[in-house]
């Protein structure tokens, strides 16, 4: 199995369409950083405009923390299509090709193949996770400094201590891990199906399109069917950034308010992944090989 | 006609000894004497902020005042939120400037105390409160509760508890309540479409006063503070 994952590691990364993700978001990224380094302080005092009526806020509010907060709220949305690229090609590419007659030749069963690449597939999109953790959060904390993070939301406003902050964006990275891996195995089951890299590709993307806005419509008729889409628990991440408050309604250090939530989520894109990546198995080794 | 003039000069002096006396009212000279004693202090305390759509937890702040009237309260690290202009209306700040007429306005009950009622009417324009109700307990010139209207940050109510300090007239805990405006941002600009929990969330915010409340642990008095802290 380990020298598959090599092969296929070293066939993804041998790719230049690999890296079309990590200079997206690696130029994503900075343009938000910059815009917000030279003029941040004009988009905060839009966002405070409201808090600003009543209270003065004193502290650094635009910090790496906060930053990196916006720039995953803008990029978690759209980092799975990066993951397409990807993952809808890993068998159908092979197929386009003509080497997957080939591939299937070798000692190895088409299970091990379909897991050796799924695996291949699933490091590639965490090394993109990482690459995107490592923008967006230290090296947004190492331009624009640490401090408490100030959270404006729709309703209300969440105010966490600064050394409260780091451990909810490991939580956030590896909820995010789930979230991404889901959209990896979505890819890879289009991927078994077709015969050529463009369908998968286009298909995945639309499909999450399709659920997403599914997903952020609030009309009665999709209630019944949003706790069931993946692309409805994606934007979780954000869970870990509310907090508990108590009867003096004073917030309370290292509590998550819905912790519920994100065990649901995980379980519901866990089995997502699952339900994915043993269709794609089912698929692939049913497979009529004919290009 | 001399008659007239005669009267209405006895008149305009009457009301003048009066205005005099009410600027001059001896529980106000009492306490603003027992505030006189501190020139300057810096005080160490734990603030609480209770707003209805914030969620923050306890800070540690450390409030710097030096006479006449500057007061800041710094956040010891971290971000602090304080009512806007309501902090630095505090009773040195009312008091200090020597710039109001002081009006009498009977007793109340309060805590168990019975307690003197005294409005005060800024005489300069400049100031920004145009009026305040201060409550005193007349036995030790402590002044307990104040209700002040600014110009332009609404109004704002303050209530003092004293321990320790309380010989020279400071709190040992302060709570400032004022008026919170709503607060909404559309969910373009927040990004949480379809997150339906987000009024749900509102409502399980507990207290919806607006109240900022600094327990005070420890006060350094008359040892100088630079004005640069200010």
């Amino acid at each position: 199995m380990k020298a598959i994952i090599s092969i296929e590691l070293y066939k993804i990364f041998r790719r230049p369409r690999t890296y079309i993700a990590f200079g997206a978001i690696a130029a994503l990224i900075m343009v938000i950083q910059l815009g917000l380094k030279m003029d941040g302080h004009s988009y905060a005092s839009f966002l405070m405009k409201d808090i600003n009526d009543t209270l003065t806020v004193d502290g650094k509010v635009l910090n790496g923390y906060l930053i990196c907060y916006i720039l995953l709220q803008l990029l978690l949305v759209h980092v799975p299509l990066l993951v397409a690229l990807i993952a809808a090609d890993m068998i159908s590419g092979e197929a386009n090709l003509g080497t997957l007659r080939l591939l299937f030749t070798t000692p190895y069963s088409r299970t091990q193949l379909v897991m050796g690449k799924f695996i291949a597939a699933s490091i590639y999109t965490i090394v993109l996770l990482i690459w995107l953790a490592f923008l967006a959060l230290f090296v947004s904390m190492w331009i624009f400094g640490t401090d408490d993070l100030f959270l404006l939301k729709s309703n209300y406003v969440v105010l966490i201590q600064e050394k409260d902050v780091l451990w909810r964006y490991v939580g956030a990275f590896v909820f995010a891990s789930f979230a991404l891996l889901t959209v990896t195995s979505l890819g890879f089951l289009m991927s078994s199906i077709a015969n050529n890299s463009i369908g998968p590709i286009v298909g995945t993307m639309s499909a999450i399109v399709f659920f997403t806005i599914l997903s952020t419509l609030n009309i009665p008729l999709f209630a019944a069917i949003k706790p069931y889409l993946f692309t409805t628990h994606m934007n979780n991440w954000k869970e870990f950034f509310d907090i508990k408050v108590n009867e003096n309604n004073e917030a309370i250090y290292g509590t998550i308010l819905n912790v519920a939530k994100i065990k649901t989520s995980i379980i519901v894109l866990t089995l997502h992944i699952i339900l994915f990546v043993t269709a794609s198995v089912i698929i692939t080794k049913r497979k009529d090989i004919l290009s | 006609m001399k008659k007239i003039i005669k009267y209405s000069i006895a008149f305009l002096l009457v009301i003048i000894c009066n205005t005099v006396h009410a600027q001059v009212d001896p529980l106000i000279e009492k306490v603003s004497q027992k505030l006189a004693l501190v020139n300057d202090y810096v005080a160490e305390g734990i603030m609480k902020t209770d707003v209805s759509f914030i969620k923050a937890s306890l800070g540690k702040v450390k409030v710097y005042f030096k006479k006449p009237n500057l007061l800041k309260v710094k956040k010891e690290g971290g971000i602090s939120l304080l009512p806007k202009g309501g902090v630095s209306v505090t009773i040195n700040s009312l008091l200090n400037t020597k710039q109001y007429i002081a009006l009498p306005a009977g007793t109340q009950e309060y805590k168990g105390k019975t307690l003197r009622v005294i409005k005060l009417v800024p005489t300069d324009e400049k100031l920004d409160w145009v009026i305040s109700t201060l409550w005193i307990d007349p036995s030790d010139a402590l002044v307990y509760k104040t209700f002040t209207t600014t110009k332009e940050n609404g109004s704002y109510e303050i209530t003092m508890e004293y321990g320790e300090f309380a010989n020279l007239g400071l709190p040992s805990k302060i709570i400032f309540a004022f008026n919170t405006k709503d607060y909404k941002l559309p969910n373009g600009i927040t990004l949480e479409f379809g997150d339906e929990d987000a009024a749900a969330k509102q409502k399980a915010l507990k207290n919806k006063k607006g109240t900022i409340e600094i327990t005070y642990r420890n006060y350094v008095i008359n040892k100088g503070v630079p004005n640069n802290m200010f």
